[in-house]
């Protein structure tokens, strides 16, 4: 008789949390504004993507085409990937004195882990990281950028 | 590898490298007879990476960054224990701010880390819902984080002498909104999982793990916790100032599943207590203590242990005064939670597998480093 009862008691046990949990789901099926699932490719214009988020290096430019980088390749020495190779020109200045300048800012996107370093260490603070985050080529090569634009020079210190 | 003698009736199976109830490329070599399993032996190196090997080659500094691929689930935790071990060796210590700005990430992260359990739990067990309920709060958690860290899952944030960006404005508000909505949506986790007949079957008096086993066998963190052994390290060595916060050390004798079930949920409620307590605490200065670019730790041994999700989590440098570490080698919480797979196994059905893998909240890459 004993084991009859325990037999229909887990029956009923087993019933009765099933139902509990179906109740929770039935809770969210007539409450659709609870719902917080994002349809992502559709909202991407009204995605948001917070100020700080590390998407990619990018080394900002102004109106002149003027930055920031003076090639000192700090931020290269403290990467810990080799994501970072600055190439360097020597050039003369009016006053016939040479000089180092930035000639390359090379940049590997497929080696990145999106540490942060580079920026952190800047004493210029000349790059940043962008919120870009579709990064998806078809070609490897496309993963290396040059982040310096053609023509552009280092910003001088005098306003 | 040792060879052992099959009867007639036994036979090995191989569960893994790829098995989906394993969330990483652990292989389980099982002898069995007939449901039975007799024996088991973890495979390991499926994904090692070197990690202790690589940061002989990097800077103090830099070779944080990869202690957040050890177990990606703690990844605040584990830059906080290399975070600290440096600061030891150049003998300074975190500004106020940032010692509660760390432990606040700390929380974070343990919750983060529970709810992704709870949620890969269910799934293990068959049930795929509490998957999205425990990803919501978590979503939350994460949103937080890239807010603050720029980062969702490896954030780099935590660095010698601080950490590296100030909070973001919203830090506050978003934190209490959190604490308040994971109040209550607790209910719903019982009333989903708890109380769920399937979970009560398969967890309840299954995968027995002794006190004097967790001990001997090294386990730390929830594991141990569920048999009945103190080793929260934020108790017996508070750093970051975790002895000024009140907190309670969850514990359970009965070292069965669902008391390391039991004892994660409870250790999610003192982690909300612990950030109720702090989120109006911050102390205003500064963030961050500038270090020089280049650190170099003067000649000797440094080891640094913290409580991460999982267990105990210890960092041990060597320096010999260059600017790279002689030796770095990390003690990793999961290699030794997985030893108790085998005394917790030997007798058990094979059905119960899983759920004893589930419970004992495996990552991967954390074994293999």
């Amino acid at each position: 008789m004993n084991s009859i009862y325990q037999y229909f008691r887990a029956i009923w046990y087993g019933f009765s949390s099933l139902w509990k949990g179906m109740m929770l789901t039935g809770h969210y099926l007539v409450h659709p504004k609870k719902i917080l699932t994002e349809q992502y490719p559709e909202n991407r214009d009204t995605l948001y993507i917070p100020e700080r988020f590390q998407g990619e290096v990018v080394l900002p430019h102004d109106e002149n085409n003027e930055h920031l980088c003076t090639g000192c390749t700090i931020c290269e020495m403290n990467c810990p990937n080799g994501s970072i190779k600055i190439i360097t020109r020597q050039v003369e200045t009016p006053e016939g004195k040479k000089k180092k300048e930035l000639d390359e800012w090379v940049y590997h996107l497929g080696l990145c882990t999106f540490c942060g370093q580079c920026i952190d260490a800047c004493p210029q603070d000349a790059i940043k990281m962008s919120n870009a985050f579709e990064h998806s080529v078809y070609d490897r090569k496309l993963l290396t950028k040059v982040l310096n634009q053609p023509g552009s020079k280092l910003k001088s210190a005098k306003k | 590898m040792e060879t052992k003698d099959i009867k007639h009736d036994e036979f090995v199976i191989n569960v893994g490298p790829q098995h989906p109830s394993t969330h990483g490329v652990l292989r389980l070599e099982l002898w069995l007879d007939g449901e039975d399993i007799i024996d088991s032996k973890p495979h390991l190196g499926y994904i090692h990476r070197g990690i202790e090997k690589m940061s002989e080659a990097l800077g103090y500094k830099q070779f944080i960054y990869l202690t957040s691929r050890m177990d990606y689930l703690s990844a605040h935790i584990s830059n906080q224990a290399c975070s600290l071990a440096i600061e030891k060796g150049l003998q300074i210590e975190a500004p106020a701010r940032a010692q509660v700005i760390r432990v606040l990430m700390a929380e974070l992260t343990r919750l983060a880390s529970h709810q992704l359990w709870w949620g890969a739990l269910g799934l293990d067990l068959g049930a795929v819902s509490p998957f999205f309920y425990a990803f919501r709060e978590r979503e939350m958690i994460l949103e937080i984080f890239e807010e603050t860290c720029g980062s969702r899952l490896t954030m780099n944030y935590i660095t010698p002498g601080g950490v590296v960006n100030d909070l973001h404005p919203d830090f506050v508000k978003k934190v209490k909104k959190l604490i308040e909505q994971l109040k209550g949506n607790l209910h719903e986790y019982y009333q989903l999982l708890t109380g769920n007949v399937i979970l009560q079957a398969r967890t309840r008096g299954v995968g027995k793990l002794t006190a004097e086993d967790a001990v001997s066998l090294g386990c730390t963190g929830p594991v141990a916790r569920a048999s009945g052994v103190k080793c929260d390290v934020r108790k017996l060595h508070p750093y970051d100032g975790y002895d000024k916060v009140e907190f309670e050390e969850v514990l359970n004798d009965k070292g069965d599943n669902f008391a390391r079930y039991w004892l994660r949920i409870e250790e999610m409620k003192q982690s909300i207590y612990i950030i109720e307590q702090l989120i109006d605490n911050i102390p205003e200065g500064s963030y961050r203590e500038k270090l020089k670019g280049v650190v170099k730790l003067p000649a000797g041994e440094y080891y640094q242990r913290v409580e991460t999700a999982r267990g105990e989590l210890g960092v041990y440098i060597v320096s010999d005064g260059k600017k790279e570490p002689y030796r770095v080698r990390f003690r990793t919480p999961n290699f030794s939670n997985l030893n108790a797979l085998r005394p917790m196994l030997k007798g058990a059905k094979i059905g119960d597998m899983v759920s004893m893998m589930a419970t004992l909240d495996l990552i991967i890459p954390d074994i293999d480093r």
